[in-house]
């Protein structure tokens, strides 16, 4: 299968959720997202960005800050948009033929999307995590030391074992891995090759990590492991997460953006989101009553 | 009755065996609360029925038919008196269709009175087997569907049975397959060793000169033939080298090109017209081999002042030969090149290679297994092509390295030794099977070997 097959596919499954929507839930004649999506000093900023699947509008006109240092949670229901944004972040949906992306995303004061901008630096900046652990058929040591490789980060074998050490540390699997570094990643655990996937996206030091639903293959531990470590790498990174569970958005996140249908419905601090939503479809959702 | 009337017959019982045993398992279970009470559903009854009644009866005829004409024949030989009790083997198939023909009437016996007698023994005969066949196969039809007719009964397993029934024909099936591989091998293996009783083993493989010439009669000038097949061998591996050279490098780079750079609508016309080179028959690439290739290659190394350099050559047909194997290994890397899942490459493009890169670090190694197995098959074609090498490499088994030079291989020496009127006991014939035999165990070889590669590959992987 090709890739524009997959994601035609997946095109069409935004088109039938959309249509099988219960009317009660339709955003009527919704403009402007409620709340503070915008922040004073952002470290990476979307502004009226529209994102298209050939002729299928699958983001319309979302605007919104993520500020230095925060864990920001993207929730909502199934094909409302919120990995398609995540992915236009570090421009993953480039591979796709069909996928036009109107708008501007701005990361240190240059737009994403301009002509100019190189996606390797690009990526190198703003790394990602996948819904599904993917490491490469490669030894863990490997897997962790392709980012740094391939960017050419380090020159010495020493200084590679270094970062590769470093980069496990913080991703809390040194000590499981430290005796098996040659062997293959395969052979690890579906949570250590998810906490594996974060030391290789950490290796190359970037400023923002996109995750993209990462503990929906992984069991309570493994996710309650991976949770911790959200917390600790917040200290350092800029963290946009797309989660289906709103206690796990709850915990691990400061503000938390709400997508319906494409469109970003509200967004603000994750307390107040789920005490007290402005809106009602926020307060619909997160209650339970559709999703 | 014919044979075939017969089997229709039989699977007419068979048809007839389904629908009654059917229909006794719903009657069975009628008064028991309907057909829920069934171990099995009524198919499966049926089928089972159709299984005692079909199975049974049809390899009783195939074993009558299998020994009837041996066994006839036999005692009409017997019968014959004394007079034709040493006769040639030849001799032997004149009488017998003699004794055939007066049996029939179209020759008058009158005048054989042995051979008149003999014929209407065999047309008893005949008449008799005939009969016995057909009583025998209808009867143990009938007794068959009769068994499954009185087992029939609603805790009958009949599922689990008839699974059983399906595991064994399909055993069958594979099985098949195993003992033709097995005879095949056999076959080649005993005109090899009578072969092997006229030239050592030792020469055979070992001996550098090739020369397939054996004297009709003793004092023939070139009496000695020589029968060393490393030169064969050699030729072989030199021009499967060369085809693998161009078809290996090239293959992969299309492959990749369409699988990962194309876009839907340049694959959906490239990928057809690339498959096409494997449909194009052999005898037209050796043609252009013969034709444009080797003149082209020969003026080519003249024009740089090389001397020597002869018409045919090894690499016009190791060339020809790597362009049709292309579609081998592009086709199916193109295929593992796609199974490679695309979160491996997004995790890539996530990290902030390129394209290359991806494809070099990640894609490439993840596929590699079934690579190998494309250049595997890519290369057994190499090995076992005939027509481009006639045409385009000669037949002077040189023993050389030099890709310019004439060589020929094992498949086109088989060929030309059994080509045209042979006897099939001289050492010449005999040497094709001989030959036969090295080449397949070489390829075999050579499949262990790669295998083991891909296997380790695998074991570190996976």
């Amino acid at each position: 299968m090709t890739i524009t097959n997959q994601y035609s596919e997946q095109k069409a499954e935004t088109v039938t959720v959309a249509k099988t929507e219960p009317d009660q839930f339709d955003i009527g004649d919704w403009t402007q997202t409620v709340g503070d999506p915008l922040l004073d000093d952002p470290r990476l900023s979307a502004r009226n960005v529209d994102v298209f699947y050939a002729d299928n509008q699958a983001i319309e006109n979302v605007s919104l800050d993520i500020g230095k240092n925060e864990v920001i949670a993207m929730i909502g229901p199934s094909g409302c948009g919120k990995s398609t944004f995540l992915r236009t972040l570090n421009r993953m949906n480039d591979s796709i033929d069909i996928c036009k992306v109107r708008g501007e995303i701005i990361l240190d004061g240059q737009n994403i999307y301009d002509k100019s901008m190189d996606v390797v630096e690009l990526r190198a900046k703003v790394g990602m995590v996948f819904q599904k652990p993917n490491p490469f058929p490669k030894s863990i040591y490997d897997n962790v030391a392709y980012g740094p490789r391939i960017h050419g980060l380090v020159s010495r074998r020493a200084e590679l074992d270094e970062v590769v050490e470093t980069a496990l540390r913080k991703a809390g699997l040194w000590d499981e891995a430290k005796d098996r570094l040659d062997k293959p990643a395969t052979g690890l655990s579906g949570g250590q090759q998810q906490r594996l996937c974060i030391a290789r996206t950490i290796a190359i030091s970037p400023e923002v990590i996109l995750m993209d639903e990462p503990c929906s293959a992984l069991d309570p531990i493994a996710t309650a492991r991976i949770e911790e470590l959200i917390a600790e790498l917040s200290e350092n990174y800029t963290i946009a997460i797309v989660t289906h569970s709103m206690q796990q958005a709850a915990r691990v996140s400061q503000r938390t953006a709400y997508f319906h249908l494409g469109k970003l419905i509200e967004v603000g601090d994750t307390d107040k989101i789920f005490t007290s939503p402005d809106h009602k479809l926020t307060e619909d959702y997160i209650t339970g009553r559709f999703g | 009755m014919q044979t075939s009337t017969l089997i229709m017959i039989v699977l007419a019982l068979t048809v007839g065996a389904y629908v009654l045993g059917r229909q006794r398992s719903v009657h069975l279970a009628q008064p028991l609360g309907g057909i829920k009470r069934l171990h099995s559903l009524p198919n499966y009854y049926g089928l089972m029925a159709a299984v005692w009644t079909g199975i049974p009866a049809l390899v009783v005829l195939t074993i009558w038919s299998a020994f009837e004409s041996s066994v006839i024949t036999g005692t009409v030989l017997a019968s014959l008196p004394a007079s034709y009790a040493d006769l040639s083997e030849a001799r032997v198939g004149l009488v017998l269709s003699q004794i055939q023909n007066i049996g029939l009437g179209t020759i008058d016996g009158s005048e054989l009175p042995d051979l008149a007698q003999a014929g209407e023994l065999l047309a008893s005969l005949n008449a008799s087997s005939q009969f016995g066949k057909i009583a025998l196969t209808i009867v143990i039809a009938i007794l068959g569907g009769g068994y499954a007719w009185l087992r029939t009964s609603p805790a009958l397993r009949a599922r689990p049975q008839f699974e059983l029934v399906l595991k064994g024909f399909f055993l069958l099936c594979s099985t098949i397959a195993i003992f033709t591989t097995i005879g095949i091998i056999l076959s080649v293996l005993f005109e090899s060793i009578r072969f092997f009783q006229s030239v050592p083993v030792f020469d055979f493989v070992f001996g550098t000169k090739w020369s397939p010439q054996i004297a009709i009669r003793a004092d023939q000038v070139g009496s000695s033939g020589a029968f060393g097949a490393i030169p064969l061998f050699v030729g072989t591996l030199l021009i499967a080298a060369i085809a693998l050279l161009v078809a290996v490098p090239l293959g992969l780079m299309s492959a990749v090109y369409l699988s990962e750079y194309a876009n839907s609508r340049v694959r959906s016309v490239v990928k057809p017209l690339l498959e096409v080179l494997a449909g194009i028959p052999t005898v037209v690439y050796g043609f252009f081999a013969a034709l444009t290739m080797a003149p082209l290659v020969r003026d080519f190394f003249q024009g740089i002042g090389m001397d020597g350099v002869s018409a045919e050559s090894a690499l016009a047909a190791g060339l020809v030969m790597g362009i049709m194997i292309i579609p081998f290994v592009s086709s199916l890397s193109d295929d593992v090149i796609n199974a490679v899942p695309n979160s491996l490459r997004d995790g890539s493009y996530g990290l902030g290679a390129t394209k290359s890169e991806t494809i070099r670090q990640v894609v490439f190694p993840a596929a590699l297994p079934g690579i190998m197995g494309g250049v595997l098959l890519a290369a057994s074609r190499a090995i076992g092509e005939t027509m481009i090498v006639v045409m385009a490499a000669g037949l002077a088994a040189n023993l050389t390295v030099n890709p310019l030079q004439a060589v020929t291989t094992v498949t086109v020496q088989i060929a030309t030794l059994l080509v045209g009127d042979q006897e099939f006991d001289s050492p010449k014939t005999l040497a094709a099977f001989a030959l036969g035999l090295m080449l397949f165990i070489t390829t075999l070889l050579l499949n262990i070997v790669a295998m083991s590669i891909v296997k380790r590959f695998r074991e570190q992987y996976d």
